[in-house]
């Protein structure tokens, strides 16, 4: 474990965590929570989790997106509040 | 004015977790809690027991199989409640419908009925919202796609040797799916394989996991005991465990690659599988 590299991952899934609840466009929002899925999905490898970590890879930053766009483009792309 | 509540309770709950996580062991403590019992006997035992390098794999698959068992009639339960919810009981066939000539894009109506060209010749049923295909985003989904699917299958295949399994091999698969449906229509998706394929592939999944684990009641061993099923597949029982994760994997890898697929259709669709995004 690269104390810096785990540091900077951090703060990115932090950034993006804030980001997505931000980001009024829900299609922003999706495809910012596979970037959040991704920062996890190396937060695992660090530990040495590596299959957590390529579940998350696989579900989170993968399908999961699709079916997030799959959602945003069935209902209506903004957000109300 | 609840805004402010709900910010406070965050807030209040976060810095409690954070001051929570004092009391935890340290990072790779060898005498906390979770690595003084049961974690010893998998890393010392499971490879002697299972023959799987994989200790993950052989938790997930072997010793708490039972467990992986009802994770997957989950997955499975998740696409039927899916299909239910939005799924659309009687498919109305719209009064026009409309065939493209796939060489020159000549685009013909039928009305009320009237009998279309047959599908698969030089005309190809399309849907009125219907986009041109992207030439570079089918031409590189179509490079891909085969790829995909292979490492899917490589996924599952190698669980027990490599990180992943069925859950992820599974999932794999459905994304090469996915892309199909993304880089052309639900519609060709669904002509290569149907609602009522990927329906009964879910349910077959879930039936080779229980299936095998009830095959070894009957050469008198426990439910999901694979060893029991040395004789039958003519290797010693420590083998026949190692296999036995195998085919469950395979069990998990149906339901999990249909599922998906599943909930996308329907999700994409509301139910009437007709165009993708």
């Amino acid at each position: 474990m690269i104390w810096q590299i785990d540091q900077a991952i951090l703060v990115l899934v932090m950034v993006c965590a804030v980001a997505a609840l931000q980001i009024r466009d829900l299609l922003g929002a999706g495809i910012v929570f596979g970037a959040f899925s991704f920062m996890m999905c190396l937060l695992w490898t660090s530990m040495g989790a590596v299959d957590v970590a390529f579940t998350e890879a696989a579900v989170g930053a993968g399908v999961s997106t699709v079916l997030f766009i799959a959602a945003v483009f069935r209902t209506s792309r903004g957000s109300k509040d | 004015m609840m805004k402010h509540i709900a910010l406070a309770t965050v807030v209040l709950t976060g810095l409690l977790m954070i001051y929570v996580t004092e009391s935890f062991p340290t990072w790779g403590d060898p005498n906390s809690p979770a690595s003084l019992h049961v974690s010893n006997h998998y890393i010392e035992n499971s490879l002697p027991e299972t023959d799987v390098p994989n200790i993950v794999t052989a938790v997930l698959g072997d010793y708490r199989g039972f467990d992986t068992m009802f994770e997957t009639t989950v997955v499975f339960c998740a696409g039927m409640a899916c299909f239910f919810l939005l799924g659309a009981y009687k498919r109305e066939e719209p009064a026009i419908r409309y065939y493209r000539h796939t060489a020159t894009g000549v685009v013909l109506q039928f009305r009320n009925g009237a009998k279309g060209p047959r599908q698969g010749g030089a005309f190809e049923r399309i849907d009125p919202t219907w986009t041109p295909y992207d030439f570079i985003v089918s031409r590189v989904c179509k490079l891909m796609i085969p790829f995909i699917q292979i490492y899917g299958l490589y996924v599952i295949a190698h669980g027990h040797h490599s990180p992943g399994g069925g859950f992820q091999g599974g999932v794999i698969l459905a994304a090469g799916f996915l892309l199909l449906a993304l880089s052309h229509n639900l519609r060709t998706l669904t002509e290569r394989i149907s609602h009522r394929v990927l329906g009964i592939m879910s349910a077959i999944g879930v039936v080779i996991y229980a299936g095998y684990g009830a095959l070894a009641l009957l050469y008198g061993g426990n439910f999901l005991d694979y060893s029991a099923l040395a004789g039958l597949l003519g290797v010693d029982p420590i083998y026949a465990r190692s296999l036995g994760i195998m085919i469950v994997e395979i069990g998990v890898g149906t339901t999990v690659m249909s599922t998906m697929v599943i909930i996308y259709n329907n999700v994409a669709s509301v139910g009437r599988y007709d165009e993708g995004l």
